[in-house]
């Protein structure tokens, strides 16, 4: 069975590094429309990030989000608000997942990069949501506890 | 052959590496190295496409504003490789929840043995 | 290993060594991917969607059924390893 990496040195540097990892990926996703980046990249650099602090600092640590199942059920919810995305032009009668009809009040242009945006939301979810889920998985001995009044297992 | 191999140079490495990967696959009989060999051709793919986008005193495919007529690389490659860096993630994944479970199921993961015992 | 398959890795290296003379050279300015269907995307991504990343916009906007398929894609493949391994966890407690 796979064990927390038992070293002081690789657990304190994990902890600091960690909150900046996540920023990071956070840019990535949102900046994916003027720079190198994206829903995939982004995803993967947050996804990155959970499993190092599994991996570092066990499952009883703070900020160890996405316990029990709720990985799962939220990398549904990505392909949920991309699926959404997608239909709501269909409520105006236009085609599936073409934002120049999302009825915003700005150019036509503009509909499609804010679609854009959205749908990277929705794919960066999906993508670290289901990494961390298969690691979880894989490792059960690593996968935080249910939260035992909480909402999301 | 010397133009041959300028123009095709990366053509032949990246197909070097996808045959390692599939010596990997064929010529090894137990299941996580022929996992790993699945890895090592998927990667040598993607290579192999990201290496067709390039462009002589090409840059980066982001338009920057201030130049008007720059010469971009070509953005296609990257955006189809984008879908197979995924697609390789989820094979990985369930490729090793499957050895796990043959593992736990039968106790070895040498092909010999498997075939034997499954018959 | 046995000889069909060094017979069939052979093959497979014959193959790719006569295929890949008949790509396109690379780095040359006149495949057709290069003469018709890239500088569409380059000259028309500013005006029709205001995002300076080619990438991200053929990903998102132009070519986004792909993109929707490949995330149903990476969901199924979640759902499957939780399907393989999940279950006997969750008989077990």
């Amino acid at each position: 069975m796979i064990q927390v990496y038992d070293s002081v040195i690789v657990r304190t540097v994990a902890k600091l590094l960690v909150p900046f990892i996540q920023v990071f990926g956070l840019y990535v996703v949102f900046h994916g429309a003027k720079s190198p980046g994206g829903g995939f990249q982004g995803g993967a650099i947050l996804g990155a990030s959970l499993i190092l602090l599994r991996l570092t600092v066990g499952p009883s640590a703070a900020g160890n989000y996405l316990p029990g199942r709720s990985a799962l059920r939220l990398g549904a919810g990505g392909v949920l608000v991309y699926a959404v995305i997608g239909l709501i032009p269909m409520l105006n009668g236009a085609a599936f997942l073409d934002y120049g009809s999302i009825p915003l009040p700005m150019l036509g242009a503009a509909r499609h990069a804010v679609g854009i945006e959205l749908v990277e939301v929705g794919v960066a979810l999906a993508v670290s949501c289901i990494m961390v889920s298969i690691f979880d998985d894989l490792a059960p001995a690593l996968r935080p506890a249910k939260m035992s009044q909480g909402k999301l297992t | 052959m010397q133009e041959l191999l300028a123009t095709r140079l990366e053509y032949w490495m990246t197909g070097a590496l996808m045959l390692v990967g599939f010596y990997g696959m064929l010529g090894k009989h137990n299941l996580v190295k022929q996992f790993i060999g699945l890895n090592i051709m998927q990667t040598a793919i993607i290579l192999l496409f990201i290496s067709m986008s390039v462009r002589e005193g090409g840059t980066v495919p982001i338009i920057e504003a201030g130049v008007p007529d720059a010469v971009y690389m070509s953005p296609l490659p990257h955006v189809l490789m984008l879908t197979a860096i995924v697609v390789m993630v989820g094979t990985a994944g369930v490729a090793l929840a499957l050895i796990i479970r043959i593992h736990s199921r039968f106790g070895t993961l040498e092909e010999d043995e498997l075939i034997e015992r499954s018959l | 290993m046995n000889l069909h398959r060094w017979a069939a890795l052979a093959a497979l290296a014959v193959l790719f060594m006569t295929a890949s003379t008949s790509l396109p050279p690379l780095r040359s300015g006149d495949a057709p991917i290069r003469t018709r269907v890239e500088p569409y995307y380059i000259e028309h991504v500013v005006e029709q969607t205001a995002t300076l990343n080619i990438v991200s916009a053929i990903l998102a906007d132009y070519r986004s059924f792909d993109t929707f398929g490949e995330t149903t894609v990476v969901f199924a493949a979640g759902l499957a390893v939780y399907l393989l391994l999940g279950r006997r966890e969750d008989e077990a407690q």
